[in-house]
């Protein structure tokens, strides 16, 4: 069972809703990084997704960018987050670690390479925002043993869940808006009725994001959905927080959020 | 295949091309994709096409030979297809009129565009005015303030535009603006794509579009001279004006066909916008096509006297010409093309546009090695207008 696979079975045993907070890797700075991981995780964070620093982020608001954009003043490179993951790994084998971001740092790197490079640095899954399905090598990954987590969005007719199935393990991820990371305006029910159906023809667990805000929010998403994403809300906080109470004020806010989900009955 | 059926159903040259997306956008590519299908076989559309480019544009744009200029330069013969006369002074308004023309079909209201030159969003607010539809152009704030005069047309034709400063605030970062709002706004807006790039179906599309020019061409050249030109040069930026010119020559192998790059500094100073001289695949907004990038496949700055050819990448049917050799490329610099600029004002009484007087330039490198009876047959692709300011500024003169 992948580490991702037993995360979901784990939640499921005890009937509760993945967390998972999204920082990008390199920021405020990369010597923080492998810190804030570990702090989000002892926060109870479940599973954490890093983000790839690129320099043309199309489908991030304005907050996400600022964040890839100080990551890109230190040189961070996708190389240099497969080392921060290794460093993260040498303490912490039990919490996945999702990279998010754009095809084309990997397509220089090369698939395979990639591939065989992000397992051995303790990689669980990749999500491509810029790559659907049909231009996926979802098969390359998965045979070096990383999952391919693929976006559903609103617009997504349910025929094409199917074939997003096909490619997709680990758990799929429900972009709850049509818009850019950041944006608001999340209408819970609309996002509450896609779900069953993206779950049965997925057959994977679904988790939620794209404009979670607060710990109310992401209670009632936990209601319906099987994880709840957080990206730019703590990126905020990472901006905001001088840097040597980055991970104390991160630590305060996750909890947060960890209690008012674990409170939720399901 | 033949070399003219491509793309693919999925939209790929070769390994180029494709589809990039987030996954929220794909439902309105596929949408695109068939309403377009619908469309080009619908003789009231393309009648309604054909129409607009005759009456609005003022179609077919004449060829005209450079007697004076050939004659200086003492070799080739060089003619000019003359896309610097068509309404709004450039090739852009072909592919505005088509993808406007869709956006009706297709019950969409408003309308957005990105521009480097600000020819795209000229073109484009031009369109939005003359069909009635709201339209927001996104531009990089650099490119706001080199090529102002565009601006302001945009603005009198009732467009809105917002300057973009992310990143390296000129085309490519204008473009990831519109993708985003594009994304946010699918359901009531038509993204006019400005050039033959971008996710498929647009590099196929604009190519369609932009096709009237090499068409006019093919039956103008002999009717002109009894014969097609030994080669065809047009400029690159995302390569819509080049696209258009040398794709209905596929097939007439005797037809040289030189796309030119913007050379800037020099393409070994890496300061430079030239993929195809210089560059390596990889994928960016929405495609695979060769792309200027570091060791980490972050996408480089570019660096280019003109606005219209400062993109990392190039549309994906240009990169397979190259890899297949029917097309080659080359990169003119950014003094080469000033020096073009001021020829052609002099000798032929012509202004052309910045993006246009690099294709001329490779014109005057090649001609005098060129037999008196040979022909080159250089798309004019816009008027230089909008450049003498920038011009201007290059000759220490304030305006
Ligand atoms: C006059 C003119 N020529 C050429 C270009 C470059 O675009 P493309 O390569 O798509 O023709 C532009 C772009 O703004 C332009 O304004």
């Amino acid at each position: 069972m992948s580490r991702i696979q037993s995360t979901f079975a784990q939640l499921k045993a005890d009937n509760k809703a993945a967390l998972i907070p999204f920082i990008t890797a390199g920021d405020p700075d990369p010597q923080l990084t492998v810190a804030i991981m570990h702090g989000l995780a002892a926060a109870g964070a479940d599973i954490i997704e890093l983000g790839v620093p690129f320099s043309d982020p199309m489908a991030d608001g304005p907050t996400i960018q600022r964040a890839s954009e100080r990551a890109l003043k230190h040189g961070v490179g996708l190389r240099d987050v497969l080392t921060m993951v290794a460093e993260f790994r040498q303490t912490n084998t039990a919490t996945p670690v999702v990279l998010m971001g754009y095809a084309n740092p990997i397509e220089c790197m090369g698939y395979r390479d990639f591939a065989t490079a992000a397992a051995q640095a303790g990689v669980d899954g990749v999500l491509t925002v810029d790559i659907p399905p049909e231009e996926s090598v979802a098969e390359i990954f998965s045979a070096a043993g990383v999952d391919t987590i693929f976006l559903l969005s609103p617009t997504t007719p349910d025929v094409r869940i199917n074939l997003v199935a096909s490619k997709a393990s680990g758990f799929v991820y429900y972009v709850s808006l049509k818009g850019v990371t950041g944006s608001a305006n999340l209408d819970l029910a609309e996002v509450a009725s896609h779900i069953p159906v993206i779950r049965s023809r997925c057959g994977l667990p679904v988790g939620v994001g794209f404009g979670i805000r607060d710990a109310v929010t992401a209670a009632k998403i936990a209601q319906f959905a099987d994880a709840v994403v957080i990206g730019s809300r703590i990126v905020e906080e990472i901006e905001n927080s001088p840097r040597d109470s980055v991970v104390a004020n991160l630590t305060q806010f996750v909890t947060e959020v960890r209690i008012a989900m674990n409170a939720v009955v399901r | 295949m033949r070399i003219s059926e491509f793309p693919d159903a999925h939209g790929h040259f070769g390994q180029y091309g494709g589809i990039f997306v987030a996954e929220t956008l794909i439902a309105a590519l596929d949408e695109l994709r068939q309403e377009y299908d619908v469309a080009r076989k619908d003789p009231a559309f393309m009648s309604e096409f054909r129409h607009e480019l005759k009456h609005y544009v003022g179609r077919p744009s004449p060829i005209y030979h450079a007697k004076r200029w050939s004659e200086h330069l003492g070799g080739a013969q060089i003619y000019l297809k003359r896309e610097d006369l068509n309404h709004t002074g450039a090739h852009k308004i072909n592919n505005t009129i088509g993808q406007a023309l869709l956006a009706r079909r297709m019950g969409k209201k408003r309308v957005i565009a990105e521009t480097g030159a600000g020819q795209h969003g000229v073109a484009s607010a031009t369109v939005a005015a003359r069909y009635g539809m709201e339209c927001v152009v996104y531009m990089g704030a650099d490119d706001v303030v080199r090529q102002s005069p565009n601006v302001y047309r945009m603005k009198l034709l009732g467009a809105t535009v917002v300057p973009v400063s992310s990143g390296s605030k000129t085309l490519k970062d204008a473009l990831n603006e519109a993708m985003r709002d594009w994304v946010t706004n699918v359901a009531s807006t038509f993204y006019i794509l400005g050039t033959a790039a971008g996710p498929h179906p647009y590099p196929m599309l604009v190519r369609d579009f932009q096709s009237v020019i090499g068409e006019e061409c093919l039956t103008q050249m002999p009717e002109m001279l009894g014969r097609q030109p030994d080669a065809i040069i047009a400029c690159v930026g995302g390569g819509s004006n080049a696209i258009g010119i040398f794709h209905p020559y596929l097939h007439e192998k005797n037809v040289r066909l030189i796309g030119v790059e913007a050379g800037g500094d020099g393409v070994s100073t890496g300061r430079h916008a030239a993929p195809l001289s210089a560059g390596t695949p990889g994928v960016l907004h929405g495609f695979r096509s060769y792309l200027m990038q570091d060791d980490n496949g972050q996408i480089a700055e570019t660096h280019s006297v003109s606005a219209g050819l400062d993109y990392p990448g190039v549309g994906p049917e240009h990169a397979w010409l190259k890899d297949t050799g029917r097309a080659e490329y080359v990169a003119i610099n950014d003094d080469e093309a000033m020096a073009a600029f001021h020829d052609l004002c002099r000798f032929e009484g012509i202004i052309p546009a910045l993006e246009s007087s690099h294709a001329i330039a490779h014109a005057v490198k090649i001609a005098p090695t060129m037999s008196k009876d040979q022909v080159l047959l250089v798309n004019l692709s816009g008027r230089g207008d909008k450049d003498i300011n920038t011009v201007a500024k290059i000759a220490g003169i304030t305006l």
